[in-house]
């Protein structure tokens, strides 16, 4: 459990779906899945968690969100032991909600309905790539 | 319809047994519910286990048939995973297969080995129970998890750290003389408020401890226990099961917990009872905030008013509808396999009146079990009368 990949997934294997879209937001094209009913769901799907429909249509997420709920983490696994404390967030784009970090940040001037754009980040020890918050 | 008894109980002292191996824990269980039922080994069908983390904690897959051989029973034996609900699932596994005459004697438990981990160690383990891709990998940990339905909470219907620290302040209070408890030891208010933070707004006395045990519970039909003089006055006559997205960004409300109110309808609907009909209940309180959100879907409270529950003395031993008696997940410890048929083996010796705090509720008739799994993506209710 106390090996420096100790995140499960730290194969340095691509997760199709989550890395595409990551790798969208890097690119200043981040997108949700819109199904033929309009709900809104993140990747990687094939089918609507709503309605079952698998028609999903890659549609552009919004420059602007906002957070709906944060806290500031000061007990982390091993993978983040070096960025304690540090500022876990839900925000909403439109249609969807995602979890991400809000990096370089005093956890004071983090609320409720503060506007961020969405980006990238890494952990100090750099193993995994994740969505991160900006504000704007 | 054929009724499920609890014929016997047993536990381990939760707690800081790091050696202790999994398959330890769970024969000192079982062979304590076995004293307990006065029912032979040979006479189990099956055995369902409940175990979380045992591939990260002892490497250990397949734990099926090593419990059933752990427990001295030779009969076929499954492992259930649902994260903290992991027994849970097992136990309504067993009452479904006894009520449907398919099998008569089931021995259902569960066992966790958490501590030799470490805290950060634990704290990975843990977090698997979340979406790896959604939030494991932005750093979300389980505490982290409920920290962000707290903050939630306190936006959506206000309430504060004094009120969750009620919470705390109880549910240690009721585990005062429990022998199965991890943390026997009275904390105040400003105990709690005074921690170090563990993931804003919880603290450290906001979430339960990591902890080693094991339960176990011998289930037996109505017809068995008659034909066999076998004395199991505590029927499980309820059992509902709720379901949720997995990841919190998904869920339409960010401080309900949905799959717990599926759950308890269920349950309350097999049961024939209602809300109103729970004389005591054991919640998922992994943190403070997880037993308001417990109290609110159970239909005790509405939406918006459970988190003064405490505060206001209305769930304390001495309160309307006591919770958390043997002093829940948070003060008796949460060895997480183990929890659900941990939570059923102290309302049976509360209902049989052979529980440390029985004389809190003497006259009951009615306990409810809500065992949680995630943060909540999982749920299991389940009903429990005296019949005879």
């Amino acid at each position: 459990m106390s090996d420096e990949s100790s995140h499960s997934a730290g194969t340095g294997v691509r997760d199709d779906g989550y890395d595409d879209l990551l790798d969208a937001v890097e690119d200043g094209s981040g997108y949700y899945l819109e199904c033929a009913n309009g709900h809104g769901s993140v990747p990687p799907r094939r089918v609507c968690p709503d309605c079952g429909t698998d028609d999903l249509t890659e549609t552009p997420l919004p420059e602007s969100g906002e957070i709906e709920t944060y806290t500031v983490t000061h007990v982390a696994t091993p993978s983040f032991s070096e960025d304690t404390p540090y500022v876990t967030a839900i925000a909403r784009f439109g249609a969807v909600r995602v979890t991400g970090q809000i990096r370089n940040i005093d956890p004071d001037n983090v609320e409720e309905g503060l506007p961020v754009e969405l980006t990238t980040a890494r952990s100090e020890a750099g193993t995994e790539r994740f969505l991160g918050f900006r504000p704007r | 319809m054929t009724e499920v008894r609890v014929a016997g109980v047993g536990l381990t002292e939760f707690g800081e047994e790091p050696s202790r191996t999994g398959r330890d824990l769970f024969g000192a269980a079982s062979t304590e519910a076995f004293a307990d039922a006065d029912v032979p080994r040979a006479d189990i069908e099956s055995v369902r286990y409940g175990n979380f983390m045992g591939e990260l904690s002892e490497r250990q897959g397949h734990q099926g048939p090593l419990m059933a051989e752990a427990a001295g029973v030779r009969a076929p034996s499954t492992r259930y995973e649902s994260a903290c609900a992991s027994s849970g699932a097992a136990l309504r596994s067993a009452v479904k297969d006894i009520r449907n005459n398919e099998e008569d004697v089931i021995l259902v438990g569960g066992a966790e080995r958490m501590t030799n981990l470490g805290t950060a160690g634990a704290t990975e383990a843990l977090a698997i129970a979340a979406d790896e891709l959604w939030e494991v990998r932005s750093g979300m940990t389980f505490p982290g998890a409920y920290a962000l339905m707290a903050k939630a909470y306190f936006d959506e219907y206000g309430g504060d750290r004094t009120d969750l620290a009620h919470v705390a302040v109880k549910n240690h209070d009721h585990a005062m003389g429990n022998e199965h408890a991890q943390y026997q030891r009275r904390i105040d208010v400003s105990d709690v408020l005074e921690a170090p933070p563990v993931s804003e707004p919880l603290g450290l006395y906001d979430s339960c401890p990591i902890s080693d045990g094991a339960s176990a519970l011998v289930l037996v039909s109505d017809e068995y226990a008659e034909e066999n003089g076998v004395d199991a006055p505590v029927a499980i006559t309820g059992t509902g099961q709720g379901g949720d997205d997995m990841a919190l960004q998904d869920r339409k409300y960010l401080a309900r917990t949905p799959a717990s109110n599926r759950a308890a309808e269920e349950a309350y609907a097999d049961a024939g009872i209602g809300p109103d009909d729970v004389d005591f209940a054991e919640v998922h309180d992994c943190f403070t905030i997880a037993e308001v959100l417990a109290l609110e879907s159970l239909g005790f409270y509405e939406v918006g008013e459970g988190i003064g529950a405490a505060r206001r003395g209305e769930t304390t031993a001495e309160g309307d509808v006591p919770v958390n008696l043997s002093g829940g997940l948070k003060a008796k410890g949460h060895p997480v396999g183990a929890t659900g048929t941990s939570q059923v083996a102290e309302i049976t010796e509360l209902l049989r009146g052979d529980h440390v705090n029985s004389d809190a509720v003497a006259d009951a008739e009615v306990g409810l079990a809500h065992n949680a799994g995630g943060t909540v993506a999982s749920c299991l209710v389940h009903v429990m009368e005296v019949v005879a």
